[in-house]
């Protein structure tokens, strides 16, 4: 068998109720495992984009690829693998206020790890932290000794270094929905 | 909705409707005259509006959703339009499940009307209330809960569209039912695309030209096509690139019918219970063009020794059947009407008279081992394969066979002649016991200038024998024959070849299927005799409306040549 290789999985789509679930159902269907999955809107309004971070061998990616693309409502789908993309995950950490006043240490791990403190109040604080997962997850260990009240990581968040040419093909899809309008009408 | 194209349909002004008439009115607007359903609580509004457009509109009242939903699909199959299927909310919507499930796998286009709670009631387990589009999702090609009745006539044109274009598949559509009852301006504009959705693909010219290569220096080339060929009315395209070129073609068992059988070319069934040409010489082949068809492994058998010697070439619509189950060489991505076109135009005229030698080499070997003992037997109970031949000497071709799944299936695949194409109707992928008495009945309407044979095993029968009451009052005029072993056959012949004749729960014990008929009012008659059989045949071909034959067969007959599951295509058995 193949070795597996993390992708970074880059759907953009319609912003349509049910979507996720015939996307995440693809997964299910292959006994795929997904690492990661996160959704916003993209940098086209009303066009959304799912980043879905899985671990594949590589004969199988392509396949999975064009069964996502196959789906009505989803526009494109790039896949990437980690060097081929910039990506970051954020981490939220609540921890008692006492131990950032009374340890010394606390303060230095927070100063060393850039970690950024969201919130202070009585009884706790709350620090968040953008990086790599290993960034994030040394801060975990790092702060658990501490009494770590809850920690929260969000799925990974990715750009590509190449460029994605979404607005190319609606240009195109517009292009020749006018081409057809003239055409209709002459 | 964003992103979707529409050409209007008339230029009236907006009518002031209820959501559960424009839905009727959305059907019109899309020709549709024929829909297959069963009514219930929260489709309630939409069968009112039927009743006040039944002269528009002929709503089949079937015995159950799934009578309902393989009936669209029998009618789609053999009409090539969009089938309809309307049920209510709950235990109505599930039971359109495994047709939905059925017609995505055999790229049916069906559009599936469910009945949905008020709005308001969503999430609140209401009664009959079922997550229906949770469960349709990965199994249809496109859903979508309406819950705004003037979302209704855009929904509907994008269903009707998304079902037919491209390759095509199941639709369904979840309609709560406030939306029925609100009323909204009515206008109608069909969808002419998607944005997120590219159905058709220009085929690249120099992919035809490394075709043309590829074929013009094959010196063993053979063609497998698929229901593509059906489905892109690509059969004339087919026949000619084959004529042209002198390849010998093999098909799927969806692809039956595109060919006439008695074209010298074609060669024969593929697959699992294929001809023995086909299996064998799939593996001694240079050049395998594969054409509208998906390489399931029913066909391809094991697949690290599946045509390896070859090159292959795929032509395809859907790009994500490219390279999925087997790698080929050369992809030809686009409508295979333009690709074949445009090969055929490009090859030089050749013909292969030592390569089709092999052929019917093997078919004489097949033919003395097997399809004469079946068709021809001299004693014992009647065979599956006789009852066929029989059916052929009076249809001569014309008619179309809609088949169950089993051995039944396979012999009438295998026996069935056809001069026709969309003339085979059977469920293929998914393997849907049941299928057939209701798929006939919506063949017979979506084609009722033709004969309709259904050909039924005894246990697939019952699964939806409930459908001769609706053969019954809506007087549809399909043959039904049972090929009765008194065996679920085709697992009985698995237990018989690789569980050492445990028969673990195969056997059956029948009712009187005479008699039931008779209950429903359907002429039907028994035969066990060889000297009956022709004028039986004749005599149900020759009635005026239904009938249902019996015919007693071989309890413990198996169905070969076979391709054991998993094993490699040349390891075909002939006994």
């Amino acid at each position: 068998m193949m070795a597996k290789k993390t992708y970074t999985v880059s759907v953009y789509t319609e912003n349509n109720v049910g979507l996720l679930n015939r996307i995440s159902a693809i997964f299910l269907k292959r006994h795929i495992n997904i690492d990661s999955f996160s959704t916003s809107e993209s940098e086209i309004p009303n066009i959304f984009r799912f980043v879905i971070v899985i671990k594949i061998e590589s004969d199988r990616i392509e396949k999975i690829k064009s069964q996502i693309e196959k789906q009505v409502d989803v526009i494109k789908v790039f896949y990437h693998t980690d060097s081929e993309t910039i990506f970051q995950e954020s981490a939220l950490f609540k921890l008692p206020s006492d131990v950032l006043f009374e340890k010394r240490q606390v303060q230095n791990i927070i100063k060393n790890s850039h970690a950024r403190i969201v919130t202070v109040s009585r009884e706790y604080f709350v620090l968040e932290k953008t990086g790599f997962r290993h960034e994030t997850e040394k801060l975990r260990r790092d702060l658990e000794k501490f009494g770590l009240l809850q920690f929260v990581r969000s799925g990974r968040i990715s750009v590509t270094k190449s460029k994605l040419p979404i607005r190319d093909l609606l240009e195109k899809f517009k292009q020749n929905h006018t081409d057809q309008i003239n055409t209709d009408h002459e | 909705m964003e992103g979707i194209k529409t050409s209007s349909v008339g230029s009236n002004k907006p009518l002031h409707i209820s959501g559960a008439e424009a839905i009727v009115r959305c059907l019109l607007a899309e020709d549709v005259d024929i829909i297959y359903g069963y009514p219930g609580g929260a489709i309630m509004p939409v069968y009112d509006e039927l009743y006040k457009f039944q002269d528009q509109l002929h709503h089949v009242l079937t015995r159950h959703e799934q009578g309902a939903a393989h009936a669209a699909q029998g009618f789609a199959r053999v009409s090539g339009k969009v089938g309809v299927a309307i049920a209510t909310s709950g235990p109505g919507a599930t039971n359109l499940i495994t047709c939905v499930a059925d017609a995505m796998i055999d790229s049916t286009p069906i559009v599936c009307i469910t009945g949905q709670v008020g709005a308001h009631l969503l999430g609140s387990d209401a009664f009959q209330e079922t997550d229906v589009i949770g469960i349709s999702t990965p199994i249809t090609k496109w859903n979508y809960q309406i819950t705004n009745a003037d979302e209704i006539p855009e929904v509907f044109a994008k269903a009707f569209y998304i079902a037919r274009s491209g390759r095509p598949g199941p639709v369904l559509i979840d309609i709560t039912k406030n939306a029925q009852f609100d009323f909204m301006d009515f206008e109608y504009q069909k969808c002419t695309g998607v944005r997120s959705y590219e159905p058709e693909i220009i085929v690249e010219p120099k992919k035809v030209k490394k075709a043309v290569e590829l074929i013009n220096q094959a010196k063993k080339p053979m063609i497998i096509w698929g229901q593509g060929v059906i489905l892109g009315n690509a059969e004339a395209e087919l026949k000619e690139l084959i004529e042209k070129s002198g390849i010998p073609a093999i098909w799927t068992i969806l692809g039956l019918s595109a060919l006439p059988t008695d074209h010298p070319l074609n060669m024969g069934m593929a697959g699992m219970h294929g001809n023995y040409a086909a299996n064998l010489l799939t593996n001694q082949c240079d050049l395998l063009i594969a054409v509208g068809m998906r390489f399931d492994d029913r066909v391809t058998g094991d697949l690290n020794t599946y045509a390896k010697q070859a090159k292959i070439i795929h032509l395809e619509l859907d790009e994500s059947e490219v390279n999925k189950n087997v790698l080929v060489d050369l992809v030809v991505l686009g409508d295979c009407k333009d690709s074949l076109r445009l090969i055929t135009e490009g090859i030089k005229p050749n013909s292969h008279p030592l390569w089709i030698q092999n052929f019917k080499d093997l078919y004489q070997i097949e033919y003395d081992k097997v399809i004469k003992n079946e068709i021809d037997p001299k004693s014992g109970l009647l065979t599956m394969a006789e009852t066929i031949e029989k059916i052929n000497k009076y249809t001569k071709g014309d008619a179309i066979i809609v088949t169950d799944v089993g051995q039944h299936q396979m012999v009438a695949c295998r026996y069935a002649k056809f001069t026709q194409s969309k003339s085979n109707v059977t469920s293929g992928g998914l393997g849907t016991m049941g299928f057939a008495l209701p798929a006939a009945m919506g063949a017979k309407m979506g084609a009722p200038d033709r004969q309709v044979v259904a050909i039924i095993g005894d246990g697939g029968f019952q699964m939806t024998i409930q459908e001769l009451g609706t053969i019954f009052q809506t007087d549809i005029g399909v043959k039904i024959v049972i090929l009765n072993n008194n065996f679920l056959g085709m697992v009985r012949q698995w237990q018989q070849l690789f569980f050492d004749k445990r028969y673990a729960s195969t056997e059956l014990i029948n009712p009187d299927f005479v008699t039931i008929a008779k209950g429903y009012h359907i002429k039907s008659k028994q035969v066990n005799k060889r000297e009956e059989l022709d004028k039986s045949i004749s005599e149900m071909l020759n009635h005026e409306g239904p009938y249902l034959l019996e015919v007693i067969v071989q309890q413990e007959e198996n169905v070969f040549p076979m391709v054991p599951s998993g094993a490699c295509v040349s390891s075909v058995r002939l006994e």
